[in-house]
């Protein structure tokens, strides 16, 4: 499946969801992450500012300038949400009244009217990081309005914490995804598949020369492969029914003249005086009655390839056609003084099949026997039951197999080295295979014991 | 003894340059085993005595450890570390707002190990300050100058008290002056956040003349010797051992509530030997020294279930807040209120 080293559709399918899954994942990490992130630094920002306005609430004018009480509570809880450091600034004009006197003031100039409020930035403070609020109060100093700056600085350790946390929590929400992702997506991958491995699977399962058109349901993407799927097995089926045909007309067609060239040439040689004259017709006789037995064949062979195709499915008994066919050929038998004795034709013998392809090849075995026996001997024709299969038994005591080996003997056109001068084609036992397979039955050609060729046709009993 | 102590405090003088700052005390004490490997410095306000059973016991369980222990006030402490760039590997105070401004101002190191982790939320700050001592802020009163009643348990009491007798009373008060001594001014800070009635509880102290203190040796003195009937915001764990002889004084843990002081330690960023200062801190947090620092320096070690038994027990928190009252228009604006309501003309 794999040798062209392309993926099968399953793993593509879960390989690509797989992929998605992980973006997914990755994606809601980086949001989760981001929004707690800054959503932990508005509420930390929140408190900030407060604790800012509270220290601005406590500046007080006078005579002798500017004072602050700083409020206890507002540091205190500065320290509770988060144990930060905590750094402060009150200065006049860039003057610092109290507090750290290094603490950065903000880089850009904000208007009196931004700084009502709490404004806030990050800047680095001594050793650290800090988050620093500031914010501007005007109050009336020596008579004077003087313009007082607060800034309230924290570091942000706390924040940190929070965010290391909460991107812990949203890793592990992250891997939850994925995790179901990956479940899902195998399922998800088995289902899209399952028709297309039901229809593989209906179409594996067909014999090699099942050519009926595919009528398995299968969803709408895959109508055009199944139709034209139909549409090549109907052009197959054509193509070699117009073949079949053909070669029947043939036959057909070359019976009619070779018995006309029989006749006369057996007339000519009745006429005929010199006995080179004699030789010669007698050739052409013998080479006319294999043609003729050739074409017969090659008609028979048509007709069960073309059969096989959809064999007929009815009820044969294989007594009375058995029975049937040596009467058939008790005439040409008794012209070699041969005899045939039939066995098991008295009870019926029932099979599921085709009645004119297995007596093709029941035909097929009774001319080989009688056609390589001895004069004067005898055909054993036994019909037998043997488990769930019939058996069709054809025994003669004629010149055997001479060694030949049957997968040589059954192929087209083969003929056996000890055939002598016995007219025959070399399909026969083709057609006899043919037909065995076909039935989902097989076929034996062996040496008889005693001398002589015993076939054994065996078809599963209806 | 004084006279070898001081002259080793003035030879560690000469050969440290940067030590502008007051030394109380300056002991040397030498490793065991006699061939010196390392060399810890601590920097205390704890006296040399309260803590040297600890000092010993730790030196026998990590020989070829000399200790220096220096002693200075609070005040002293923190310029030294703070100002004067002193290079010590652990430094003890029982001044926790200036032992917070060390840590906040970042020149205290992290430090983590199972002993600071165990410790109670309210016992530490960040990974950078520990405490080992709860301390309670007493009263101390003499029991002849209660007229027959019993000793005051919360502040209302006292001030009715006071009220009711003040001929009992009158220039016969002690208490901390803020404006000299540290402790006393975080206990008063402290006081005045916690409760309303404490700035009543001044002013009727302000009006019996009392008398104010830099430290608390000569207080407890004063009142050994009768000279004083009260003493308000003493150190228990520093007057238990001096008063236990004395007949007829009360100690009093008021009830409405008790301030509770947190002796703290912080390994300074400048230590040479920051391992070795916090293998003391360590060992001070560890059951070992838990209990030697309790039967031997007479100081509670930290102890949740002890406070919890005993709820009018408030550990000053050891947070940010601290840092306000260290601001120095805060405390001129607070001491100039003190002064409003307890130095009366
Ligand atoms: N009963 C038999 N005894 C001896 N040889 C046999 C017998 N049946 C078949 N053979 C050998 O098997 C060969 C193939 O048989 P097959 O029936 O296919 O061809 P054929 O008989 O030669 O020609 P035809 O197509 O006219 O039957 C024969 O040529 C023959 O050599
Ligand atoms: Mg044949």
């Amino acid at each position: 499946m794999r040798d062209n080293g392309a993926l099968s559709l399953r793993e593509r399918l879960m390989l690509q969801l797989l992929v998605l899954a992980a973006v997914l994942a990755v994606a809601l990490f980086v949001a989760v992450r981001t929004v707690a992130g800054s959503a932990a630094e508005e509420t930390l920002d929140g408190v900030l500012g407060a604790a800012t306005i509270a220290v601005a609430d406590e500046l007080r004018g006078g005579e002798e300038g500017v004072s602050v009480d700083l409020p206890h509570e507002a540091f205190s809880i500065l320290g509770s949400i988060s144990e930060d450091r905590i750094f402060y600034r009150i200065a006049v004009d860039g003057a610092t009244i109290t507090g750290y006197d290094d603490l950065p003031l903000p880089e850009a100039a904000r208007s009196p009217a931004e700084l009502s409020t709490p404004i806030f930035y990050t800047t680095q403070y001594r050793d650290t990081e800090v988050r620093v609020a500031v914010m501007q109060r005007v109050v009336l100093a020596g008579r004077l309005s003087t313009a007082v700056t607060v800034l309230v600085a924290q570091t942000r350790a706390g924040q940190a914490e929070i965010a290391a946390r909460v991107a812990n929590q949203a890793a592990g929400i992250g891997l939850g995804v994925f995790a179901l992702a990956a479940v899902l997506s195998i399922l998800t991958a088995g289902s899209v598949l399952r028709p297309i491995n039901r229809l593989a699977e209906a179409v594996g399962r067909r014999g090699p020369s099942d050519l009926r058109s595919v009528d398995h349901p299968s969803p709408a993407e895959l109508r055009p492969l199944v139709d034209a799927l139909n549409g090549f097995i109907a052009r197959l089926r054509a193509g070699l029914m117009r073949t079949e045909t053909f070669i029947a007309e043939a036959a057909h067609h070359i019976r009619t003249p070779l018995a006309t060239v029989r006749a006369r040439a057996e007339t000519a040689l009745r006429k005929a005086e010199t006995e080179e004259a004699r030789e010669t017709l007698r050739a052409v006789i013998r080479a006319v009655e294999e043609s003729a037995r050739s074409a017969s064949q090659l008609l028979d062979h048509a007709t069960v390839v073309y059969r096989s195709d959809r064999p007929e499915r009815e009820s044969v008994d294989l007594a009375r056609l058995v029975a049937g066919l040596a009467q058939n050929f008790q005439p040409v038998a008794g012209l070699k003084d041969v005899e045939i004795h039939t066995e098991g034709v008295t009870a019926p013998v029932e099979v599921v099949g085709d009645r004119l392809l297995i007596e093709a090849a029941l035909r097929n075995m009774l001319d080989n026997a009688v056609k390589y026996s001895s004069p004067d001997s005898e055909i054993a024709l036994v019909l037998s039951r043997k488990g769930d299969e019939a058996c069709v038994e054809v025994a003669d005591r004629g010149r055997g197999l001479s060694g030949g080996a049957q997968p040589d003997l059954t192929r087209r056109f083969a003929r056996g080295a000890n055939v002598g001068d016995v007219v025959g084609s070399g399909l026969g036992l083709t057609i006899v295979e043919e037909v065995a397979a076909a039935h989902g039955g097989r076929f034996e050609l062996a040496e008889r014991k005693g001398g002589g060729t015993c076939a054994l046709f065996w078809v599963p009993l209806g | 003894m004084r006279a070898v102590l001081g002259a080793i405090g003035l030879m560690l003088a000469l050969a440290t340059p940067i030590s502008a700052f007051e030394i109380e005390e300056d002991t040397r004490f030498p490793a065991i085993g006699g061939s010196e490997h390392a060399l810890l410095s601590v920097l205390s306000t704890t006296d040399t005595d309260v803590l040297r059973p600890v000092i010993l016991a730790f030196q026998a369980r990590n020989p070829g450890i000399t200790l220096r222990y220096t002693v200075a006030n609070s005040q002293q402490v923190y310029s030294a570390i703070a100002d004067e760039g002193a290079v010590y590997d652990l430094m003890i105070s029982s001044a926790m707002d200036l032992q917070m401004k060390i840590a906040n101002d970042g020149l205290a190191r992290p430090l983590h190990s199972s002993a600071t982790d165990s410790l109670p939320e309210w016992a530490r700050w960040q990974d950078l300050l520990f405490a080992f001592a709860q301390e309670p802020v007493v009263l101390i009163v003499a029991l002849s100058a209660l007229g027959g009643t019993s000793p005051p348990r919360t502040r209302r009491e006292l001030t009715q008290l006071l009220r009711d007798h003040p001929e009992n009373f009158a220039g016969r008060i002690g208490t901390y002056d803020p404006e000299k001594s540290g402790a006393g001014y975080l206990f008063v800070t402290q006081d005045a956040r916690l409760s309303d009635t404490f700035w009543r509880l001044a002013e009727v102290m302000g009006g019996l003349d009392p008398k104010l203190y830099d430290s608390s040796a000569p207080m407890i003195a004063d009142l050994k010797a009768g000279r004083l009937v009260l003493a308000y915001n003493v150190l228990g764990s520093y007057a238990a051992p001096r008063i236990a002889q004395a007949e007829g004084l009360a100690m009093v843990e008021l009830e409405d509530h008790t301030l509770t002081l947190l002796r703290t330690a912080l390994v300074p960023r400048s230590a040479t030997a920051p391992e070795l200062g916090a293998l003391f801190l360590d060992f001070l947090l560890g059951a070992e020294g838990r209990s030697l620092i309790a039967r031997e320096a007479g100081l509670p070690p930290i102890d949740a279930a002890a406070l919890a038994a005993k709820p009018h027990l408030r550990p000053i928190r050891l947070d940010a807040g601290l840092l306000v009252y260290l601001d120095a228009m805060k405390r001129r604006a607070f001491l100039e209120e003190w002064q409003a309501a307890l130095i009366q003309p």
